[in-house]
């Protein structure tokens, strides 16, 4: 049984055709890489493997469960997190509340009108302990739009990990980061469990290729490689794209 | 026979009042994301300024040109000086918007009383024509006609023009707008002004089938908005279409169940947000 | 404790002026549950507001009913205004929200205005009779009504601070900050805003109620959007989110229209430059203003 197996996925919208026929799987405790120039639809792949986007043809499988016309909150509650490029948490909201509404969303407490939060102890512990494990814990009561860059990058993660996900679509998770917080959030993807699949977009080459075991290649909405670092180190068509860029 | 045609014409020609209005509304909403709900009072203050002249000068057509141009002015000056400061922000931009309906509501109300008025017909088309085996008033046959003029002078101005690519393409291009040589912030200022201007047309033109009343601007907002909702926020075709339709709706309303007319207008719009709720040809 | 002991201190007219202000802190209250908590910026609310005040109004007069079936009724046609509205406007959000609120309750205000044999149109129904609830003192004198009109005013209050922060509640802020990142975690937020819809109509629906029992009177003024304009400037006004703030919105908006009738009848125009004034300089509210005052204070 495949992580994630993606079947002739293609989007197109407004005549413009952001993805065609795009297919691959990914393996159970995989960290497969996703690269390829700007527009070659990386971020829309995402976008439509989480559902944000509806595929205009094709088939999302998670983990044997079809999820193609799923919502992307449906989605989520099978097991599917994701990260942001431009961050999108709740600025006007702490920390700790921030982690509190993830950790909130995988116990099925339903609408929960009745009793204060305060009362649900056992959804403050969990989110002490994911900002503790962290190294968060410091800024828990701070608001999220008064935090550093990187450290937004750190709550976003976390909240994606919050729900313990089967699989985790990574989107520039280094993006406009200074190098010392590239390494805190490279270690803190490298210490993810074996148990979580990992699909990442990343700009950076040596982050991507020092943490990916395979590699595919998207090109102008279409997937034009796929393989282990040196594969697509001597890849030619791979070459060719991004010569000059690197 | 005669009877629906004449009251097909009716709801044509009031429809082509609406078409004005919402296609302003929709202009600015299209371009700026601006939720303009100062408009019921653009088309007020057209009818009342309208009127004024009229009474002064006894023309029409001076009426029309002040009124216009005066509204317009308005627009320009609330687009710059306040609208501007909210930019993309679509709350405060629809509650400033909404205050100002306020304060031209009650300043139309103090300036030229409560008491229900109407504008007189220009000459030209004061009288009634045969046609169709039936005694038809010239006038709403001018509007039928100005309704369909505005319109392809909008189609043309959004279809043909680079300004008018920018209109399609929505606010989200301003860099590539700039880059284009388009000066956005004078763009947005004169298309506001332009939503203003067929909101006043629409008020003036309006006058002599309508009247000019304290009320009319929240009853000619409510009706833009119908509009809007069935036609799609944002679509000139929508207006055109969406006026049309409300514009027959509502006059058969009126005719057939004048208690109950606004459910005439209800049960479509209710549809509308059923089936599609960003109107039939509104941007998804 | 100031308000039980109001009516000792004040006459009359101003004891039927608390009533007022009140019975629009509930109904501000009911707005920000959806404008201040859910992100749900409404320019229709007063849409449940008036449906609930003609249900009332129209079984008491029409039907004769008991004050008891004629409440729960109204707060049932406002549950179920609100559970239509709700399905056809939270398929959309931002200004197309915005308008078609506004078109729903003005159309309704259309119906209510126009539908003469039914709704008494611009008249309205008058003469309608405070409820008869068997208590020992009669709800028809202003003190008792008073105290009838607080009790239940408190209660829906300390019900609605109870739901605001409840994990739901929590969930709502979560909505208004990011949809997008609420459907991510797993939160079906098309429900949660359905939720909160209708319940923020049920409230609405009880101070329509109350309304319109203080009043004895109702008219489609209930539903215009004038009212619902001005509900929306005392959360604003007051504070969005906060709960206490449109209170305490609710409060300054009566009295600023208390006064200024006394002195023009261009109150319409006061209320616009108030809308305004209040955008312009002070988005957050009076709350706002308070707490970046002693956040200033504190930084310094």
């Amino acid at each position: 049984m495949t992580a994630l197996t993606v079947r002739d996925l293609s989007r197109s919208f407004g005549g413009v055709k952001a993805l065609t026929s795009v297919s691959f799987t990914v393996e159970p405790g995989e960290r497969r890489l996703v690269i390829g120039p700007n527009g070659a639809g990386k971020t829309t792949l995402f976008n439509t493997i989480a559902g944000t986007f509806p595929a205009s043809a094709g088939s999302i499988v998670l983990f044997e469960r079809d999820i193609t016309r799923l919502a992307s909150y449906e989605r989520a509650r099978l097991g599917l997190a994701r990260t942001f490029q431009i961050t999108n948490l709740f600025q006007g909201l702490t920390v700790f509340e921030n982690v509190l509404l993830a950790v909130q969303a995988t116990e099925d407490i339903g609408f929960a009108l009745g009793r204060p939060m305060t009362t649900y102890r056992h959804l403050y512990d969990k989110a002490g302990r994911l900002l503790d494990t962290w190294g968060l814990a410091g800024v828990g009561c701070q608001m999220v739009k008064h935090l550093s860059y990187g450290e937004r990058r750190q709550v976003d993660l976390i909240l994606a990990l919050a729900g313990s996900p089967r699989v985790l679509l990574l989107d520039e998770p280094t993006a406009g980061l200074s190098a010392a917080e590239s390494v805190r959030v490279v270690a803190m993807v490298r210490s993810l469990p074996r148990e979580i699949t990992i699909l990442m977009i990343e700009h950076d080459m040596d982050v991507a290729l020092d943490l990916a075991d395979r590699i595919t290649v998207l090109h102008l909405g279409q997937l034009i490689a796929e393989g282990d670092r040196d594969m697509i180190r001597s890849h030619p068509q791979v070459n060719e794209i991004y010569l000059g860029t690197e | 026979m005669s009877f629906w045609v004449v009251h097909a014409l009716n709801g044509i020609s009031f429809g082509m009042l609406l078409f004005l209005l919402a296609a302003g509304l929709s202009l600015i909403y299209g371009l700026m994301k601006i939720l303009n709900l100062t408009h019921g009072s653009y088309y007020l203050l057209g009818a009342y300024i309208g009127l004024s002249v009229v009474r002064g000068t006894g023309s029409f057509v001076l009426a029309v040109a002040v009124a216009t141009l005066a509204i317009a002015l308005i627009g320009a000056l609330m687009e710059r000086f306040l609208l501007r400061r909210f930019h993309l922000q679509e709350l405060p931009q629809a509650l400033l918007t909404f205050g100002f309906l306020f304060i031209f509501a009650d300043l139309a109300l103090l300036i030229w009383g409560g008491n229900s008025q109407t504008l007189p017909k220009p000459e030209a088309f004061a009288h009634s024509v045969h046609i169709a085996g039936i005694v038809y008033p010239t006038y709403r046959l001018f509007l039928i006609v100005v309704g369909l003029l505005v319109g392809a002078a909008l189609w043309w101005f959004q279809e043909g023009t680079r300004a008018g690519a920018m209109l399609r393409a929505g606010v989200d291009d301003e860099e590539i707008a700039r880059g284009l040589g388009i000066n956005v912030s004078l763009l947005f200022t004169l298309v506001f002004a332009l939503g203003a201007f067929l909101a006043a047309l629409g008020g003036v033109l309006g006058g002599p089938i309508v009247g000019v009343y304290p009320g009319a601007d929240f009853e000619v907002l409510l009706l833009g908005l119908v509009v809007v909702i069935i036609g799609g926020l944002g679509s000139l075709k929508g207006a055109l279409v969406g006026g049309l339709l409300v514009g027959l709706l509502d006059n058969f309303g009126r005719t057939f169940f004048p208690e109950l007319a606004l459910f005439t207008i209800f049960v479509p719009m209710v549809a509308i947000l059923a089936i599609r709720p960003t109107g039939i040809f509104g941007r998804a | 404790m100031l308000m039980l002991l109001l009516p000792y201190a004040v006459s009359s007219y101003y004891l039927g002026l608390a009533s007022k202000i009140l019975i629009f802190a509930l109904f501000a209250m009911s707005l920000d549950l959806l404008l201040g908590y859910s992100g749900l910026a409404s320019l229709g609310h007063a849409a449940f507001f008036g449906v609930s005040a003609y249900t009332v109004g129209l079984l008491t007069l029409r039907a004769g009913a008991s004050a008891w079936l004629a409440l729960t009724t109204g707060l049932l046609a406002a549950g179920v205004t609100g559970a239509l509205f709700g399905l056809l406007a939270l398929r959309t959000r931002g200004s197309y929200f915005l308008m078609i609120t506004l078109a729903l309750a003005q159309v309704l205000w259309g119906i209510a205005s126009g539908w003469r044999s039914m709704t008494g149109g611009d008249d309205g129904l008058p003469n309608i009779p405070r409820p008869d609830l068997g208590l020992p003192w009669s709800l028809a004198d202003t003190t008792p009504f008073y105290y009838f009109v607080l009790l239940i005013v408190a209660a829906a209050a300390a019900i609605l601070a109870r739901i605001v922060r409840s994990p739901f509640g929590y969930a709502l802020r979560g909505i208004r900050e990011s949809e997008s990142r609420m459907s991510a975690l797993g939160y079906n937020v098309w429900r949660y805003k359905y939720v909160a819809f209708v319940l923020g109509g049920l409230f609405a629906g009880l101070a329509g109620c109350l309304y319109v029992y203080l009043n004895r009177f109702v008219s489609p003024d209930y539903v215009h959007v004038v009212r619902s304009a001005e509900v929306l400037l005392m959360v604003i006004l007051g504070g969005a989110g906060t709960l206490v703030g449109p209170a305490i919105g609710a409060g300054l908006i009566i009295l600023f229209e208390n006064v200024v009738s006394t002195y023009t009848e261009r109150w319409l125009m006061a209320l616009g430059v108030v809308y305004v004034l209040v955008t312009l300089f002070a988005p957050r509210g009076i709350v706002g203003l308070v707490q970046e005052y002693w956040r200033r204070k504190s930084a310094s």
